[in-house]
């Protein structure tokens, strides 16, 4: 045979084999939570927070750390959001292109996508017990959001700096100021990419675990106001998993279930809005 | 002879970094009549075009000297209202750019940002500059699709009702047919002709005979410098320079 058939079809395996141990990895660990959490899986794990003898392996559920995660991904995505539009606008809109202030911004979000989330966490911690603040959901929403934030602003920005220069001119051209361009042209374009940006912001601030052992704290109760204390599903899962009883440390993975199908879910809808969206853009 | 135009150059110096693109431009643009800015590409002549609708704010390291009068008035006085003067003009980029939204809005785009609110009036503003741009009949009954999904001269005659529903004095085309097909092509000159009457319209064209079929008057830059411009007939058939004799006849191009 031909060498370069054989090479070709040598790169091919090669290449099918890679991206096949994608999905399987994903299977592997679906199936493994699975078959650990479906004998302890029971509605009183989503109904209930821990009774007397949670702890031990008796009666109670995860409903603190399920409201807890979702209230403070929710929160902190919300928080980012409203931080990176202004960001994005301005680099890519207001400011000079090109210029030393845009690279140095671009630069910084880096370097901060780059920092683990436990520095995060320490610092928030420091900044807290200069204040005399306690563990709450308010400074872990806080933190979360500092976490996500350059995913969402550089996802964002990719998206922004794709739309071509011709129509941004279309929307001058026809007397609309940046502002009116930014919010009517500019957020329609980026929409599917938005979309996207904050699946992943969300998936990453409901999964951290790090960022919000200090700040957040853990609590069996569920939070009442934003300045209590918020279990996190990640920190149930850790806890549980870190019990010498059996039947506690299967709930861990009970949990771990719970917390990957509201990320399957999420997922999901993200995609079937973004593509809702993708219609429009030009 | 064409005295109060609307459109009125003087001295008009534009620098990018150490590139003098446009040297002293100095020209009256005649009202309600098709203009067409020729010349070999790169010669300045959409820069020229951008400054019109000062377009050219958004290049970075510009830096323009002079006048360019609109009504009277020099839009690079730091005092005008730069979305007033654009919405003097409407614009036919080279390929044309819907919105990113239903071919209803697109139209509306331009009358909404300047407060138009009542639902009915939009209607009849859609309605009424769709049927400008001889578009209605195609899209009448699709009004709420996204504008990404006509064909591109379809997407040229929407921009041009877009462009037009914000009530401009002038229209801006920078080379508008590039690229489109000769049938979408011939559309749009034809829609420029019908457009004269109530229009000034200027349009940069690199094809010679496009400038022949439509235009009345015609400007000829050459390495940023306007070397001759007067009425299309005279240019064309007695050009005064060597330069434009040589661009007409094709030695330069």
């Amino acid at each position: 045979m031909d060498k370069r058939k054989i090479e070709e079809s040598i790169f091919k395996i090669l290449m099918r084999v890679a991206t096949l141990s994608i999905v399987i990895s994903l299977a592997v660990i679906l199936i493994s939570i699975i078959y650990k959490a479906i004998p302890v899986m029971n509605w009183g794990m989503i109904s209930q927070t821990p009774q007397g003898g949670f702890y031990l392996g008796e009666n109670g559920g995860v409903l603190n750390a399920i409201l807890g995660s979702l209230y403070l991904a929710t929160g902190a995505t919300i928080l980012a959001l409203m931080l990176s539009f202004p960001i994005v606008f301005y680099i890519n809109i207001y400011a000079k292109k090109g210029s030393w202030f845009v690279h140095t911004v671009r630069l910084c979000f880096d370097i901060l996508w780059g920092i683990p989330s436990i520095v995060y966490g320490a610092f928030g911690f420091s900044i807290m017990i200069l204040l005399g603040m306690r563990t709450s959901l308010f400074a872990g929403i806080i933190v979360i959001a500092l976490v996500i934030l350059p995913i969402i602003v550089r996802a964002l920005d990719e998206v922004v700096r794709m739309i071509p220069q011709g129509l941004l001119d279309a929307s001058y051209s026809l007397g609309a100021t940046k502002t009116q361009t930014s919010v009517k042209i500019v957020t329609r374009q980026a929409l599917p990419g938005l979309i996207t940006a904050i699946l992943i912001a969300f998936g990453r601030g409901i999964g951290d675990a790090a960022a919000v052992l200090f700040t957040t704290g853990y609590t069996d109760n569920v939070p009442t106001s934003l300045f209590d204390s918020a279990a996190t599903l990640p920190l149930a899962i850790f806890f549980q998993l870190g019990s010498p009883v059996e039947a506690v440390q299967n709930r861990a993975f009970a949990s771990a279930l719970i917390l990957t199908i509201i990320i399957l879910s999420i997922s999901i809808l993200a995609r079937y809005f973004s593509g809702k969206y993708n219609k429009f853009k030009v | 002879m064409y005295q109060n135009n609307h459109i009125n150059v003087r001295n008009l110096n534009v620098h990018f970094d150490n590139n003098h693109v446009l040297k002293n431009i100095n020209v009256e643009i005649p009202d309600k009549k098709i203009t067409a800015i020729i010349g070999s590409s790169g010669c300045g002549k959409t820069t020229f075009l951008k400054c019109m609708n000062r377009l050219i704010d958004s290049v970075d390291g510009v830096k323009i000297t002079g006048e360019l009068l609109v009504d009277g008035e020099n839009i690079f006085d730091p005092k005008t209202d730069v979305t007033l003067i654009r919405k003097k003009m409407g614009l036919l980029s080279q390929r044309p750019y819907p919105l990113p939204m239903s071919i209803y809005d697109n139209v509306a785009y331009g009358p909404r940002i300047h407060g138009e609110k009542s639902r009915k009036k939009l209607d009849h503003i859609v309605e009424y500059y769709l049927k400008e741009a001889s578009l209605w009949e195609e899209v009448k009954d699709r009004l709420k699709t996204p504008a990404a999904r006509l064909s591109i001269g379809q997407q040229q005659r929407l921009c041009l009702a877009r462009g037009l529903a914000v009530e401009p004095e002038i229209i801006l085309g920078d080379e508008p047919t590039s690229a489109l097909d000769p049938q979408s092509s011939q559309n749009i000159e034809q829609k420029f002709l019908e457009l004269k009457d109530k229009y000034t319209i200027i349009m940069v064209t690199h094809i010679l005979r496009q400038a022949k079929r439509i235009a009345d008057y015609l400007i000829f830059i050459h390495l940023g410098e306007i070397i001759e411009h007067g009425p299309a007939k005279e240019i064309l058939e007695n050009p005064k320079e060597k330069k434009t004799k040589e661009y007409i006849s094709g030695i330069i191009s």
